[in-house]
Parts: structure tokens; sequence; C-alpha cells
């Protein structure tokens, strides 16, 4: 493996978006005080503290766990729900330890009054990071809860057993909710917390491990769960925004009166116009009766036509920092590259979009100099931030919800909504909902990045001798290859993007596993070998050959059976965040497009925590990747999008999603690592490779076109 | 709100519209989307926006039982007619047999879409009890979920039609 490959695992991308609050608005400052009922509070920053009593009314920002006096059990994490599964996870994880029933306790997510900051919701790191938290806080808590039991009882702690929210001896029994109150705990200090306790081992799991039903369901079934978009709040207006009408136009001039003719608040702040009124339809007639009077200055701005050659021409290839180029060599592959068969070819990869189902949303609310925004973001502490920025707040004074949100994929890292609202409800004096349409969405919310890429190798009969990997703005999330090399560089250039770009599930892991699957079946061809076998003769990661094999066996790899006039099948793995996939695809051709006739996925991502929602992030994730494969891509020209609405971007739908099989690995003896990323990067070049297959000619852009007859 | 308070609000009619089996009325302009008089005035946040164009049928509703995009319906359209949404399927606290099944099939994984594609399946259920797994498609294909969790979808839909067999 290439130096580094470890530090490398975690790494953040270098793609995630790192702008500044778009807008920055003058305000001033006051205070945040957050209650809850007395009981019992464990915290969690680093090592796990206590903070016990009837007198606690003001809960530490670090509040990991609340034990009720009324027996009710609260977890609480900065991270947020989006439709991968963490409300539910970490339930289960604070059960499991608490020896409760995942039901019997309540979740708080992202909240910045009132949880611990988790970060954000990304890289798939809330099982692998904050589930361990979760966990370590409740089992420590456990554990002092047994301790005060035999404490009271006068018995050896070991006598005791905990379960079903109590601590129990023989015949006597004794709830947390009683613990809660006891005295004896009550009077302890910090130092009786106890440290390092041992967490439960995955052989005696009995929430873990094993599949649980989405919690709030019922409420999702109902119709009753407030998504950010619902939330409604007393006298609150409805808001919209005026946005250019393309990239990099300047608003030069704005009459706002109609609007007030129109009895809706108007406002402009700089770069921002907004309106907000009883009704959206109001706010809209507002904002349409302005924009007529409207002048915008704009510039020339490149199209998505000469995206590969305008990356290479921008890529910034001088300078450092966290985003900037970067090149990595083991070995002295030049030398090598001279002395081996060499193959080299150029992929591409278009910009795509998130297009969550619910599109932004914000309600903003101010109370004095506090304000209070519910929104979806997948990022609560750094919106808050930026809200404070915004409006010249200490951040304590800004307070940022996140209702479990209508789906992210890594599109929604940013704050933009809630600013807006924020400012227009700062203009009403009343609180304001800003929901972004979709058309906003597509344009104004920012994309995975477009991406070109040189791969060039040399062969010694059928190893891989020297590796050198050249990209052009992906990001950098699996840029390093997982065969085993002997001779490897890695150059990455970020670019001077002509769009909008950040997140996006498994980020540059989409791009550069691609580039490299399919460049990898290309050097099978080159050598001669099934590319099954050569894939596997050139690892030495017995986890990703796993993955391999288990497709391999379940797809009957190579399915010669089913070759035939437009038939191909192809194979494709990768790695990232600690997680391994391996897709088998077999394609039809003969219809004058893509067509998917068979799908097998093989996933791996250590300990499975639950393992229906781990089929559903992979099933869901390859689905997704099926859309970024064969459909997907943002075309634009002079600043504006060709193809910014559901009719013109065409996405996965039911009848798109072929006969498809699911193989998870559940690897007990390796710690967990998120699912919902990884299984997207082996779909296109899987699919591709089925592609050359079934026609001989090699696409290696995306996505995939079927050559012309 | 009252008509021709202001020169931009001349348009404003009275519409009532049978919402879940109560009258509900509103003052609007006739064009304005039922999803918005829905959600803005009637306090129905269950009906979901997507689009705007139907192509998501997130905002799907029964009026006067047939599934029915409401961001593409005018409110005036619907004056008079009965519309059912998310929250009018379950009664007194007892979930259908659609919303059982895409709660035992963990159906939803966002849930954004989860109301359309629920009243969708419904309407199916009524006119077709028993539809096969092509139709099926077809009535569900114009819902977008772009979590993708279409199997987990489509397997709720199968077990709301058949909730005696097995769901494999």
């Amino acid at each position: 493996m290439p130096e580094g490959f470890r530090d490398d695992l975690f790494e953040p991308d270098r793609k995630e978006l790192g702008e500044g609050p778009v807008y920055r608005f003058a305000l001033d400052r006051r205070e945040w005080v957050a209650a809850m009922g007395a009981g019992l509070l464990v915290t969690a920053a680093g090592e796990v503290a206590l903070s016990a009593g009837a007198a606690v009314a003001e809960i530490p920002p670090s509040t990991r766990l609340h034990l009720g006096e009324d027996g009710s059990i609260t977890v609480l994490t900065g991270k947020v729900e989006v439709g991968q599964g963490s409300r539910t996870e970490i339930a289960q994880a604070a059960a499991e330890e608490l020896c409760v029933a995942p039901e019997d306790l309540r979740v708080i997510l992202a909240d910045t009054s009132v949880t611990p900051n988790d970060g954000s919701t990304a890289g798939s790191r809330t099982t692998p990071s904050t589930v361990p938290v979760v966990r370590r806080a409740c089992a420590a808590a456990r554990e002092l809860l047994l301790r005060t039991a035999a404490d009271s009882w006068d018995l050896d702690p070991t006598k005791l057993r905990v379960d079903a929210g109590s601590v129990a001896h023989a015949d006597e029994r004794v709830s947390y909710a009683h613990l809660a109150r006891s005295s004896r705990l009550t009077s302890t200090g910090d130092d009786a917390v106890p440290r390092r306790v041992p967490l439960t081992k995955v052989g005696d799991w009995k929430v873990l491990g094993r599949s649980a039903l989405k919690v709030r369901s019922r409420e999702i079934v109902t119709g009753a769960h407030r998504y950010p978009s619902d939330i409604v709040r007393p006298d609150m207006l409805y808001g919209c925004v005026l946005r250019p009408p393309s990239y990099g136009a300047e608003l030069m001039s704005v009459d706002l009166a109609p609007a007030t003719r129109l009895d809706a608040v108007a406002v402009r702040d700089g770069e921002f116009v907004g309106f907000a009124a009883k009704t959206s339809h109001e706010a809209r007639n507002a904002m349409k009766a302005c924009s007529e009077t409207a002048r915008w200055q704009s510039g020339p701005h490149p199209s998505s036509e000469e995206l590969g050659t305008l990356l290479k021409a921008r890529a910034q290839t001088s300078g450092g920092g966290r985003r900037g180029p970067r090149r990595r060599e083991s070995g002295d592959v030049t030398a090598a590259l001279a002395r081996g068969t060499n193959l080299a070819h150029s992929y591409e990869i278009p910009y795509v979009q998130h297009a969550p189902m619910e599109p932004r949303a914000a309600v903003a609310e101010w109370d004095d100099s506090r304000l209070t925004v519910w929104t979806g973001t997948q990022r609560p502490f750094g919106v808050r931030d930026h809200l404070a920025e915004a409006f010249r707040l200490r951040p304590e004074a800004v307070r940022v919800i996140v209702p479990d949100t209508g789906g992210g994929f890594g599109g929604k890292h940013t704050g933009e909504v809630a600013i807006e609202a924020a400012r227009l409800a700062k203009a009403a004096g009343k609180p304001v909902s800003l929901r972004w349409t979709r058309a906003e969405e597509f344009v104004w919310a920012y994309f995975r990045p477009a991406a070109a890429f040189e791969v060039r190798a040399a062969l010694n009969g059928t190893r891989i001798v020297a590796w050198d990997f050249t990209a052009y703005n992906p990001g950098t999330a699996a840029i390093e290859t997982p065969y085993a090399i002997p001779h490897v560089r890695t150059q990455y250039f970020p670019c001077d993007a002509p769009l909008r770009e950040g997140s996006y599930r498994g980020i540059g892991a989409t791009g550069n596993n691609f580039a490299r699957e399919v460049f990898m079946d290309e050097l099978a061809a080159a050598a001669g070998v099934d590319p099954l076998e050569f894939r596997l003769e050139n690892l030495a990661d017995e986890r990703m050959k796993a993955v391999l094999r288990a497709a391999a066996d379940r797809f009957g790899w190579p399915g010669t059976e089913s070759f035939g006039p437009g038939l191909g099948t192809g194979i494709a793995a990768g790695f990232e965040k600690g997680s391994y996939i391996a897709i088998c695809a077999e394609v039809r051709t003969t219809g004058g497009r893509v067509e998917v006739e068979r799908l097998v996925s093989a996933f791996e991502c250590g300990a499975i925590l639950n393992p229906r929602n781990v089929q559903a992030q992979v099933e869901g994730c390859v689905i997704q990747g099926l859309g970024a494969a064969l459909t997907e891509e943002i075309r634009f020209e002079g600043g504006r999008l060709l193809n910014g609405s559901f009719s013109r971007y065409r996405v996965p739908r039911f009848q798109d999603v072929p006969p498809m099989e699911t193989v998870l690995l559940d690897r007990t003896d390796i710690d967990s690592a998120g699912a919902g990323e990884t299984p997207i990067i082996a779909v296109a070049p899987a699919l591709a490779n089925a592609v050359f297959a079934a026609t001989g000619e090699r696409q290696r852009s995306l996505p995939l076109r079927l050559p012309r007859a | 709100m009252a008509p021709g308070r202001t020169g931009g609000r001349r348009d404003i009619t009275r519409f009532t519209v049978r919402v879940n089996r109560t009258e509900m009325s509103t003052d609007s302009p006739a064009e304005r989307p039922l999803l918005e008089v829905l959600r803005e005035d009637f306090g129905l946040t269950g009906t979901k926006y997507g689009c705007g164009e139907g192509q998501c049928r997130a905002c799907t509703v029964l009026i006067d039982g047939r599934p029915e995009p409401s961001c593409l319906t005018p409110v005036s359209s619907a004056a008079g007619a009965s519309v059912t949404t998310i929250e009018g399927l379950a009664s007194d606290g007892d979930l259908t047999q659609v919303q059982r099944a895409f709660l035992e099939a963990d159906a939803a994984q966002c849930g954004y879409c989860t109301a359309g594609m629920i009243v969708e399946a419904t309407a199916l259920l009524r006119r077709n009890p028993k539809p096969t797994r092509s139709e099926i498609l077809d009535s569900m294909n114009p819902h977008l979920c772009r979590c993708c969790g279409y199997p987990n979808i489509l397997r709720a839909v199968e077990m709301a039609a058949r909730p005696e067999g097995d769901d494999a």
C-alpha cells in the first residue's frame, strides 16, 4: 500500500465545500439558555464526565445523556437525520449499553443549544465516530447506576444485573428513574464517573447487529413529521428570494416599490433581494413585480461542452494548504513506467446535482437579538457560525435546530437558506419560512464536482508494476489505489471551477474510482486476463478480495451463458471510508440505450449494526449511482443551466431499477464503518466495463453513452 | 384578505374544499396551487412540495378519489371537491393497510416522498385490489424517491396488496 494510505481513510475530501457565509449583515447580541427536567446528566467532552442533581436547570453544551427522574432517557448528538438512519442507529447504540429497548429512549439530534457538537454529518462518520462516543457515555452511565445500586444494597456490583431499565439483584429491582433521584448519586462528583467502561461485546449484543425499524416511521406514514419546510411559527410569513438570471450576473438596480404596493415585505441588502408575505403566492407575486424592474449585468460563462479541457487549463498546479494540489509518490514511477508495457487513457465526469426531494428550507425567528433557525443542513454548528458571522452575533445567540430532513447526499452542508430566511425575518419583524424551489435547488445549490483524469500504468505480464494517476478537480477521496503496486504516483489538482462545488455521496471517490476501475478493465484486456482474475492478482487487501469474490459468486461471473449480441457483463470494486464494495452488472445495448439487466453488489463495512438499514442504504446508493452512471449530467451555457428540472434532468425512477441482489458481509471482528456512501463508487465503472463487453468500444466519460451506430 | 381590499388582490375569491371529511374555506386567488392552500391555509403540511411541475408527485392527494399532483391543481378546480391528504387516511389513530405496510417494510429513508407514495398506492389498491407487479410499477413510476428506496417501497405496496401472503 502506498505511504499515507491509512491517513487518507478519514481525511476530509479536499472538495468539501469551504465557503464562508453567503451574506454578512449587521446586528447585536445576547445569551441563550436551554432547560430540561431534573435528573442525571452525563456529558461527553472528550472522556465522560458527570454533572448530576435536581438543581440542574441548564444543560451544558456537551450533554450526551440525560436520565430523567421521571424515568425518561434522552440521548443527545449533534448529528442529523437525512434518511441515512442515524436516529435509529444512535437509539440502538444507546439502548444496547443501557440495556433498554430502542423505543424506551428519546434521541435529540442537532440542536445547537442542546446537543453536543459532533461536527458535520458527512463522510460516513456517524457510525465509526458518534456511535462509539454514545455507547461509551451510556456504558459509563450504566456502570454508575450499577455501582450506586450496589452501594445502597451494600453488595458487590458484580453480583447485580442490569436489564429493562433497572438494576436487579435476586428479587429486588430498582429503576434508573429511582436511581437518578438517589441522593447517593447526586452527591457524587465528576470523580465518581467510571472511566473506560468496556462496551458490550459484539457476541453479547441484543439490540445492535439486529434490524431495527426506522424510529419515527409512524410520524412519516401519517404525515405528522415536520420537516424543515413544514415548520410553522405564530404569525409566520412566507419568503422568496430574487435570483440572478445567470451565474455571475450582478444586480445594477431594482425597484422594490411594486412589492410594497402588494403589502409584501421587501428587502435589499447588498446582493440579497428578498420578499415575504402572508402566503408564498403573494411573496412570489411581489417578487415577480419587482423582478420586471431589475437590471442585471452579466459576463461570459463557459459551456459544459468544454469542461474537460477547461478543467485541465484551469488546474491549480502550485500552492498548498488543505484545499490545494497534492502529490504523492512511492517508489520510482518514471523509471518503472519505462521498463514495462505502457497503457494510458483519459476519463471525464460531469457535474451532477444531489436534488434531494426536499429542497433547502428554513424558518427563522428573532427574539430581540437572539435568532432561532429551523433548517435542513448537514452542518448545524457550521451553519450556526455562519449565521453568527452574517449577523455579527456571538454563536451563543444563535440556535440552529435541524428537524429530520428530506434528503442530503452531501448536498446540504451549507446554510444559505438559513441566512436568507433570517434576513427576511429580521426585515419583517416576524418569523419567516423560506423554501427554495426545485429550480433554485438545481441552479443555486452546489454540485458534485466535474473532473478529468489521466491514468498511465505499466504491466509486467499480469502484474501492474507502475501506476501514475492524475486527477483534475474530483476531490481526493479514494484517489489512492487499493491495488498492491510497487511504484505509485498520485497527483491531484483542484481547478478554478465554473460552478459552485461541494460534497456528494462519496464525493471524490465517485470520479477517482470510475477512472481507476475502468482503467483496470483496460489493463486486464491488455494483459489478456479476465478482469476479476486480474484484480485478484493485483490485490493484497483480503477484504477487497472478499467482496469481489462474493459479488462474483452470487453473479456467476463472468456470466458467459448470457453473452449474445449487445449483452455484456462488467465488474468493479472499490474501497473508501472504511468499507468495501464490489459490483457485477449485466447490460443490454441493443435497445439504443444502456439497459441494466442484472446487478449484484457485495458490501462489507465491518460489524453490521442494523442489517435492514445497511441493506437499504446499499440498495439506495447503488440505484442513485445508476443515475450518475447513465443519465445525470448538468449542462450549462452562458451562465444558465440547460436542464435544471426533473423533466430535463433524469434521475432514477421505479422502472429503472434492475433486478438486483445485495450480499452483505458481516465482519463482526472489525469495527463498524458507515454504509451510505461507498456503494455508489463501483456502479458507474461496473456498467462502463459491461458496456465495453457488450459493444467492444470503451466509454471513458459519464454519463455512459452508446457508440454511434 | 377581504376581496377588493387592494388593487393587487381584486381577484380574491372564497373557495370551499372538503378536506379529509371536513369543509374548509379560504380566500384566495383562483390560480393558487391547492398544495399551498393545504399547507399554508389549512395547516396540512403532510403533503410535500417537490418540484412544482408534476414530475416527482411528492404532492399527490386524492381529489374525488383520483390521485392528482396538488402542485399543478389550482385551488379553483378543487373547489367543491372532496380532497384526501396523507393526514386523512388513518382514522382515530388506526393506520390503513397501506400505511402499515410502509411501516413494516421500512419503506421510508428520508420519508419526504412517502406521503405521495402512500396516497398513490391507496388509490391504486382501491381501484385494483390485486395489482400485478407491472401494474404497481406503472402507477408508482411517476413518483420520485431520491434516496432511491424503491425496492422497499415496492415491497410495501405488494405487502399492502397481499397482506396475508409472504413478502419475500
